[in-house]
Order: C-alpha cells, then structure tokens, then sequence
C-alpha cells in the first residue's frame, strides 16, 4: 500500500470524477449533486495533501515527488478548482444540458495540473500536461452555443497542439542526448556536459513548450482570446488553477532538471519575463473588455514570478510559492467580481465601460474589485505588494540588480491600466443601467474573503504563509 | 529455409500490393492493396523478430488508417480519371523527386555503415531472452504504470469531451417507450367495422 499513499490526492479526485461522470449519465438534473460533491472531493484531496507520505520524496521509480513543494502547489490547485465550481453554479443557465459534467472535467483538469506539480520525469511530465490541457480546451468551448466560446476552445486546441508538439520535440532531444527521462538523470547530463548542442536545444524546445502553457511573452498571443471567449467561470479557473501548475512545473524543471545549466536557461527566463511584464502592461492600455484586460494582467503577474525563478535556488523557489499563492486569490477573486457584471436579464456584461459609477450603485462590489485591482497593480498597503517584493528581493540576492530594477519599473507601468478601472468606477458618472443584483451568498462569501486576504490584514499570513512556502522549498 | 522462403514471400507480395496501389483503377481497390501491402509488412517485421511493431502495424494501420482511408475514398467523389489526366506533365517532375528520396535512401545507409551518430547514453536494447511484446507489457506495469493510467484518464477526458461539446438532445427524437407501447390496448388502436356491401367505411 505504500505505493498508493503519495498519490492518494489524484486518487481521490480522479476516482471522484469517474463516479460523477456515471451521476451526470444516469441522474437527471444532476447539476446541483456533481457540483457540491466535486467541491466536496476536491476539499477531501486536500486533507489528503496532510501527514508522512506527502513527504515520502520520490515515488513509482522516481517518477513522481511527493514532497513539500508539490503539496503546496496541490493545495492553490485543488482550492482554485473548487472557486471555480463555485463561480459556475449560477453562470449555467439552470436548464443548460451539460451543467453536470462541468465539474467532472475541471475535476479531470485538476488531476493533471497536480500531476504536473508532481512530476520529476519527462513522461509523467506530458502525461499530466495533455490531461489538464485537454480538459482545458473542452472546457473552453462549453458553451458551444455560443460562437466566441466555441471560437475560443478550437483556438486553444490547435496552439495547444503546436505548443505539446513543441515541447514533445524538446523532450526527446533532451531524452535522446541524456538516454533518461528522469529529472535527476538529465540534471547529471548537464553537469558533466553543459555545454552539449544538443542539451541545448532540447532545453529550449522544452522551455518554449512550458512557456506557452503558462502564457508567457512571446507565447502569449492565444491567452486574450481564449480568455475572453471562455464562460467566464472557466476563465477563472485557467488563470488559476492550471497556470500555477505550469508555473511551478516550469520552476522544477529549470532548477531542478536544468539546474547544473543555470546559465543556459537564465537568459531565456529573464528575457520571457521581462517581455511579459512590459508587453502585459502596454498591451493592456487599449483593452475594453475587463476579462481581455484579466489576461493581460496574467501575463504581467506570470512575467513577476519568472523573476523568481530566474533568482533560482530555495530563495527563488519561496517567492515563486509565495506569489503564486497571492495572485491566485487576487485573481480569482477579480473574476468573481466580473462574475457580479450581469444585467436586468441575467446576461454576462464584460465591457470596462459598464463599470463606470459602480462606487454609487453598487459600493460594496466596487470596493472589492478596487481592492485587487490595487494588490494587482502591487500598492503598498495592499498584500499584493509583498509577493513583488520577495521576488524582487529574491532577484537581488540572486544578483540579478538590473532585472528587479527592470521589473520595478515594469511595476510602474503597469499600474496605469490597474488604477484606470478603479478610477472608472469611482469618478466617472454612472452609464446606463446597473448591474442587476445577483443572490449567490457563497461567492459573496468567497469574494469578502479574497478581499480581506489580500487588504493589509493580509500581512498577518506573511509568517505562517512564508514559513510554508519556505519549508516547501527547501527541496532545491 | 522457412524463414528464406517466407521473407521473399511477404517482400515480393508487399512491392506487388506496392505497385497495385498506384496503378489500380479504382481507388476503393488501392486501399484495398494498401491494406495487403500493410499485412506483408507486418510479416516482415515478424521475421526481424520485432513482433510487437507486426501487431501495431496491422492494429493501427490495418484496423484504423486503412478503414478510414477507405471512408474518405467512398465519401468524396473525386473524379480520379482526371486527376490522373497529369501523368505525362508532370512525369519529370515525379522522377526528380523518386530520385532525391533514392540519393537520401543512399546517404542515410551510408551514413548507418559508418557507425552511430551518437554513442554516448543510448539506452541498451532488452535482452534478446524476453520477447518484445512481454518485455513492454512488464515496463508498462510496473514502471510506467503511472503514467498509463493516467493515459487512460485522457482518453475518458477525451470521450467525455466529444460527448458534452456535440451531444444534444433533440425535442423531436423518437424514442421507443415500451411501457407505453405494452400499456396500449387492441380497444385503443383497432377498430372493426363490418361494412356493407356497396358502401364505404366510416373512419
């Protein structure tokens, strides 16, 4: 049994996902059932993130890590899929016929994205990969009724596609230049041979590949697109969820994999976060769709924790725990708030411009949403400064000067488009109709929650939090 | 001697089908000799002892590749007469490209004779005791048993999508309701009448 106790959160929840697949067939309307019990589940895997075996290090021949870090990335995963099931529930409308299945995909989606978070091999790498990201593009075009969502899940496929082909190239020249798929074994490659044209090149194949699932500049083009026309739920859950599992993929990879060819991979990191951090920020400038001007600020934020990992070592890889954590409850709280935008017939309203005077109608909802739009934007007393600092101190230590000035400066011109949304709803005159009043306690809950994590309240988390994303990782 | 007689066997009828393929008429013929031609090359690596690759390639090939062929060639109704009216016009053409895939086939067993491109890391082939197929059974059970379930989530991931993005169901579908069709009675359904000769039938 020692083999099934590391891997018992996938367990769960993939076990979970096949029992309600069989309630979604054979239930009729299903919907409320699948999507409390998938909360359920996904709640049950994180208590089974707790105890010895999660630290039991490498399992099933080295293939997969049960460890500190991976606990931790399991944790924002499993609790950003739950948000996202939760933010669904009233977005289907009620007698939408796939509603039940929805949370046994992202339940299917989560068991790839820890798998990824887990995997120390090249394979368990793919296979974890194809299962987040297939989940991912049905889930995109869910309301295939809909021509943007079913514009966006085919778009999202076939880049996706070219993206997997991409990395798959990479893998096996990493593979067929080292003979091993393991990470240790390619980390041993590189340090007798770093400088190898081969490795090389398979190291760059690879990083393309991860970069293109975490959306980073320069493979970012599909991320405004598929954000947009995604239902918004879904959204929510990409810019979460499976984001951050290919971001602290790409974190083991660089450091622990690629780690003896530090110098190798640091400039490729360095330049895709820097491009992601400027191009996040200016392209933003001209957007007036909030969830288009949401993607953007994803990539400015993946652009900041790429920082982290070119920082490398333990100091780069707590930063990276530490903002991951941060910006997913920055943004999914955002995204909850977006959720709010409805009208008098319930339809999902998404411009910037009918946020105009939202401080009068609505005071509440407008307070939060300036909330994280300043954490976002990383204003001081908001939590949302902290991460940015740990990375820029991360960098610092790293000495990597030049780069946190950069990404400084990137701070700046980012917060432009931040603090316009908020200046919309606070000074500018209300227009049109306002927001209908939507009745959903639970995600006004989550929301209130998200807002007070991350007001200056938040820095009471900065100990127990950092401790946690510290003692996570002491693997590197 | 067996294994003689049967290699020039598979090799003559797989360059028979071969040639069938591009000459035949029909097209639904061609993809019939593709499929003799796969079944000899499955023969051949039979004999090369990589029987594991003969299955895939009669799997794979034969079970899906083929049968799909010959669905597009059934469904399209592409006029091959014409298509093939080009023969003479572009035989240079053809010729010039049979004769760079001729000069590759050459450089790339020369190349082979000279020895290994890379020699360091090759994983070491499996022992010749355990045949192929028993071999990647053991691999997939055992090392790799992770990550072929987690293969096998994909393809339900892969199912389940089809289903939810094309799947709806329609108002005017017409199920059979057996109940209904039990619970109905002959005083529902027949009506006898006994009419007259020379007048019609009330209905």
């Amino acid at each position: 049994m020692s083999y099934i106790a590391p891997i018992l959160p996938e367990i769960i929840v993939g076990l979970g996902a096949i029992i309600l697949m069989m309630v979604a067939a054979f239930v009729r309307r299903a919907s409320l059932i699948t999507h409390w019990a998938a909360i359920g589940i996904l709640i049950a895997a994180c208590f089974a993130l707790i105890g010895a075996p999660q630290e039991a290090g490498r399992v099933f021949g080295g293939m997969f890590a049960a460890d500190g870090f991976a606990a931790f990335g399991k944790v924002i995963i499993y609790l950003s899929a739950a948000v996202a099931i939760v933010a669904a529930h009233g977005w289907f409308d009620q007698d939408f016929e796939h509603g039940a299945e929805y949370p046994v995909l992202i339940l299917l989606s989560s068991v790839g994205a820890s798998v990824m978070v887990s995997a120390t091999d090249l394979m368990m790498l793919y296979v974890g990969l194809e299962l987040q990201s297939l989940s991912a593009y049905v889930l995109a075009s869910y309301r295939r009724s809909d021509e943007r969502s079913a514009e966006a899940g085919l778009k999202y496929f076939v880049l996706g596609a070219l993206a997997s082909g991409i990395l798959l190239y990479g893998i096996s020249l990493l593979y067929g230049f080292t003979g091993t798929t393991y990470f240790d074994g390619i980390a041993a490659a590189f340090r007798t041979d770093a400088g190898s044209i081969g490795l090389t090149f398979g190291l760059v194949f690879t990083l393309a590949g991860i970069a293109f699932k975490i959306a980073a500049v320069p493979f970012h083009m599909w991320t405004p697109d598929v954000y947009e026309g995604a239902p918004t739920p879904v959204t929510a859950f990409f810019a979460s969820g499976p984001k951050i599992a290919a971001l602290l993929l790409g974190t083991r990879v660089c450091l622990e994999a690629m780690g003896p060819a530090t110098d190798a991979w640091r400039q490729i990191v360095i330049f895709a976060a820097l491009a992601s951090i400027f191009l996040g920020a200016v392209a933003a400038y001209g957007q007036t769709n909030i969830k288009r001007l949401l993607a953007y600020s994803s990539i400015n934020n993946v652009g900041f924790v790429m920082i982290g990992i070119a920082a490398g070592g333990e100091g780069g890889g707590t930063s990276v725990l530490f903002y991951s954590a941060v910006y997913v409850v920055m943004t999914l709280g955002a995204f909850l708030c977006v959720l709010r935008m409805r009208d008098v017939d319930g339809r999902p309203v998404e411009s910037l411009e009918s946020l105009s005077g939202l401080s009068q109608t609505r005071p509440g909802l407008a307070a939060a949403l300036a909330i994280f739009m300043f954490s976002l934007a990383g204003i001081p007393p908001l939590f949302g400064f902290w991460p940015k600092l740990m990375v820029f101190t991360a960098a610092v230590d790293a000495g990597l000067i030049a780069l946190a000035v950069a990404g400084i400066i990137g701070t700046v011109v980012g917060a432009y488009y931040y603090i316009k949304i908020v200046k919309i709803m606070y000074f500018d005159a209300p227009v049109g109709e306002p927001y209908a009043r939507v009745r959903a306690p639970v995600e006004t809950a989550l929301i209130a929650l998200a807002a007070i994590l991350v007001s200056p309240l938040g820095y009471l988390l900065i100990g127990p939090l950092g401790r946690l994303s510290a003692n996570a990782a002491s693997v590197f | 001697m067996i294994a003689l007689l049967a290699f020039y066997l598979f090799a003559t009828l797989t360059i028979a089908s071969a040639v069938l393929v591009v000459f035949a008429r029909n097209p639904v013929h061609s993809v019939l000799w593709l499929i003799v031609a796969f079944f000899n090359a499955a023969g051949l690596m039979l004999l090369t002892g990589a029987e594991f690759i003969a299955m895939l390639l009669v799997i794979v090939y034969v079970g899906a590749v083929a049968v799909l062929f010959l669905f597009v060639v059934m469904m399209l109704d592409i006029d091959f007469a014409q298509l093939r009216s080009g023969v003479t016009r572009n035989l240079p053409f053809g010729l010039l490209i049979a004769l760079v895939l001729l000069a590759e086939i050459v450089i790339a067993v020369s190349a082979y004779r000279a020895g290994p491109v890379f020699e360091r890391g090759a994983a070491a082939p499996a022992a010749n005791a355990v045949p192929n197929i028993e071999a990647l059974g053991h691999e997939l059970y055992s090392r790799y048993l992770l990550p072929f379930e987690l293969a096998g989530l994909i393809l339900l991931v892969a199912m389940i999508g089809a289903i939810v993005l094309t799947h709806r169901s329609r108002g005017d579908g017409r199920r059979q309701n057996a109940s209904r069709q039990i619970a109905r009675r002959p005083e529902d359904a027949v009506k006898i009448a006994k009419p007259q000769v020379g007048q019609g039938v009330e209905l």
